[in-house]
């Protein structure tokens, strides 16, 4: 099987860096993510590997440099290592997440405020924005609820992959990640307009407006579903909203 | 790190024909379409066609089909665990509906589940939510614009991007409830892009005859896997999540039905008997296999153990001969390398160019035919770019976007992509991006209805495990549909079946040591062990000093 790490330092002139991995030294090729690096150096993932791309938050990752008081962070699958770094991972921290029931909920800020009171326990300190990995502006989309703006909530909040880091460095103890979540939830389903278009076409499907046109090209033989299908009309890549196709008798 | 000087040099090329290719774009001069038989020729350049990459599986309901060496190897391997030593008088659990899988489809699946009255446990390796689901950037399919589009255009582009060899039954189901899948997503909150009226933003993906590609930025499988896996974990108490918990065989009883399943505790390294009414097989796909070599923007659990145990427990597999290569996957940076560049810049606008800085294919055929295009590309016509490390590349002309619809559109359509870039000091606005096709997708997979049953009463199937809807090449955008709408489905029938048609019986695993005694016969290699459970990218020079702890994956 090829393999991630195999790959990367293959043909590669492969520059060793020590790391410390949770305070023990390895070497490791300097051109190495921190997830390939702890691959190299012998260790296999169970937890803190997701899916490698950068966007589940599996892996979150601190890590600080040697006469440096900082605390840095970033996802071990998109960090490039860099010499006499320590860190560790943070797969996992736990945080409370309030149960409730969706349906029930109309997009009130006050309905935000009663699952999550600790929000106001805020003292815009900061930690949450400095410790993301994905620069997400955590405090401002916490403010943005607190003030009732669920809306920049939910834009502020978007690119969140639910680490955990922003709650774990938390002073008022509170998780960031579910409040960002409600807020895009409540914003997605009842503070935007719904797409008419949508309900209209669902309505058509269930009275059955397309069944004999489906049930037509199921019963085609194979060389005229291939004509069919070489004689459909293409939408312009630079056509508009607007444009409509010359045949609609399988609209 | 950011390109070399040498790669600067060759982007230079690029840029001296970008604008005349802007230009080109906004009259709709584009390069024509390949007709059918144009698409054929050109697929000879496709992975798939290599017969030395496959072979004749020699056990199983599907004995005698040729597909991959890697999947073979894991179907033709004995149990991870002797069936035998499980003690199944002794069950650790007991639910309505096991769900085996904790992306999209095995969520999605659960929430029905539940609404139909059942109780529900997803069995998942990783957190729940590791999955390719939330990996899948671009969009998701449906015709939910009645001025211009409809479920019969759907319906022939998915089998025009499948060779129309697809199950027709799986693709009406798929793409009439495509508008539904929406909707209901509309309303559990997820937030997809939309104009100020409500109008859902649609795009063209390859393929398409009509843009009905919706999106949420492009993170659309985040913002769908995130939002369903939220309100599953609404409904505490009734849908158990049980993570770090693969399930490494199938429980069938002594009617023949499927009634559980053995899962395996990756931490405390138990394994558990869960015995349920009615199974969903969710498990997605295989790109960990590294099929043929290639790299993979797959998720680090997609290693096919859904196959292997639904294809021990009697289950025939289907359009595995086939494997999707994402036409654009990173080859540079290398330590982005496999990732996924969604088909939504191509969408979008963006050209595939060579090292003379010309565009040598149309950007939205389907997939294995742009895949194809690249490779020859590179091998046969010998216009690919050369990486440091010697691998070759087509650049994806990511700044036309910004000129054809407005400064700021990439940073603001694909904010994902961007910040990965600029970790490297690369501005994908202003400097475009090197790929080359990259595993992507299981086209094929185990045998299911439109109802999502399979041959074995009991065990439903749902998602990228499951093969025929997408006949030998999916479409972008669909798959993201197929997991909801066979998700919704499985977890209806599932719950249906438990109330209904459910048989008490004796747990057994006899099919498993029958296997295994098959395996063992046919004279196939008798070292492996199956599910593989997780990849091992161990350092060779490591590996060789870890006497103790692989057996083809690692048993630890």
């Amino acid at each position: 099987m090829s393999t991630d790490a195999q790959e990367v330092t293959a043909g590669v002139e492969a520059k060793l860096i020590p790391i410390y991995v949770m305070g023990k030294r390895y070497d490791v090729p300097d051109s190495l993510t921190i997830m390939k690096a702890i691959e190299y150096a012998g260790y296999k993932y169970i937890r803190g590997c997701g899916c490698r791309g950068g966007v589940c938050g599996a892996c979150a990752t601190v890590f600080r440099k040697p006469g440096d008081y900082k605390i840095y962070t970033g996802l071990a699958c998109q960090t490039v290592v860099e010499p006499e770094m320590y860190l560790t991972q943070i797969p996992f921290y736990p945080a409370n997440r309030a149960v409730y029931d969706f349906g029930s909920l109309t997009g009130r800020p006050e309905e935000i405020f009663a699952l999550y009171p600790e929000l106001f326990r805020c003292v815009a300190c900061n930690a949450c924005t400095k410790v993301c990995p994905m620069d997400v502006e955590v405090l401002d989309y916490i403010s943005a609820v607190k003030r009732g703006d669920i809306e920049a909530a939910a834009r502020i909040s978007f690119d969140c992959i639910q680490c955990g880091l922003c709650a774990s460095r938390c002073f008022a103890e509170m998780p960031q990640y579910h409040i960002g979540q409600l807020a895009r939830r409540l914003w997605g389903a009842y503070l935007t307009p719904k797409a008419e278009h949508l309900k209209t076409m669902v309505a058509n499907i269930q009275a059955g407006r397309f069944s004999d046109g489906l049930s037509g090209l199921k019963a085609m033989s194979q060389d005229t579903l291939k004509k069919t299908y070489q004689d459909r009309e293409m939408e312009p890549a630079t056509g508009g909203e607007d444009w409509t196709p010359k045949d609609r008798q399988y609209l | 790190m950011p390109y070399t000087e040498e790669l600067k040099r060759l982007i230079k090329v690029v840029e001296s024909t970008r604008a005349e290719r802007v230009e080109r774009k906004r009259h709709n001069q584009e390069v024509p379409f390949l007709s059918l038989d144009e698409r054929k020729e050109m697929l000879r350049y496709h992975p798939d066609v290599k017969e030395e990459g496959r072979r004749e599986l020699r056990v199983g309901p599907s004995k005698g089909y040729r597909i991959a060496h890697e999947m073979a190897d894991v179907l033709e391997a004995k149990c991870r665990v002797n069936p035998e030593a499980i003690d199944l008088s002794h069950v650790d659990c007991e639910t309505d509906v096991l769900i085996i899988g904790g992306g999209g489809a095995g969520t999605s699946a659960a929430l029905l589940a539940e609404q139909n009255g059942a109780r529900v446990m997803i069995a998942t390796k990783l957190r729940h939510g590791d999955a390719n689901t939330m990996m899948a950037e671009g969009g998701i399919q449906a015709a939910t614009k009645g001025h211009k589009d409809s479920p019969y255009y759907h319906y022939l582009d998915v089998m025009g991007g499948g060779h129309f060899k697809n199950v027709p039954e799986l693709v009406e189901t798929l793409v009439n409830e495509a508008p539904d899948v929406i909707k209901w997503l509309e309303g559990l909150g997820c937030n997809f892009s939309k104009s100020e009226d409500g109008t859902l933003k649609t795009i063209h993906g390859g393929g398409t005859c009509r843009k009905r590609m919706h999106f949420a930025a492009d993170i659309t499988g985040a913002e769908m896997m995130r939002t369903i896996r939220d309100e599953a974990r609404n409904r505490k108490g009734v849908i158990t999540v049980i993570e770090f918990s693969p399930a490494v065989e199938l429980i069938l009883n002594e009617h023949g039905h499927c009634a559980g399943a053995v899962l395996y505790n990756l931490e405390t390294e138990e394994y558990l008997v869960v015995k349920a009414k009615s199974v969903v097989m969710a498990t997605g796909g295989c790109g960990r296999l590294h099929i043929q070599g290639f790299m993979t923007t797959n998720h680090y659990g997609a290693t096919a153990d859904g196959i292997v145990l639904g294809y021990r427990a009697g289950v025939k597999i289907c359009f595995l001969h086939t494997v999707q290569y994402h036409p654009t996957g990173i080859v540079f940076p290398e330590q982005a390398e496999g990732i996924l560049i969604t088909e939504k810049f191509r969408g979008s606008g963006a050209n595939l160019v060579n090292i003379d800085g010309q565009q040598f294919v149309n950007e939205r055929e389907p997939r294995d035919v742009e895949a194809s295009s690249i490779i020859k590309e590179c091998i046969v016509r010998a216009k690919g770019i050369p990486t440091p490390t010697g691998k070759l590349g087509i650049w994806l002309d990511s700044p036309m976007i910004d000129m054809l619809s407005g400064e700021g559109t990439v940073e603001r359509e694909f904010p994902g992509k961007f910040i990965l870039y600029k970790r490297f000091d690369i501005d994908i606005s202003k400097e475009p991006m090197l790929i080359y096709p990259t595993l992507h997708y299981q086209n094929g997979g185990l045998e299911y209805d439109s109802n999502c049953r399979t041959s074995v009463p009991g065990l439903f199937v749902a998602g990228e495990v499951g093969g025929g809807v997408h006949g030998e090449n999916r479409l972008m955008g669909n798959s993201l549909l197929d997991i909801m709408v066979f998700g919704r489905i499985a977890g209806k029938s599932a719950a249906q079946y438990a109330k209904e048609s459910y048989r008490d019986g004796k747990l057994t695993l006899e099919h498993a040591s029958k296997y295994n005694s098959e395996v063992e016969a046919s004279g196939v290699d008798q070292g492996r062990v199956a599910p593989m459970i997780l990849p091992d990218y161990t350092d060779a020079r490591i590996r060789e000093k870890q006497l103790t702890a692989h057996y083809v994956g690692t048993l630890r």
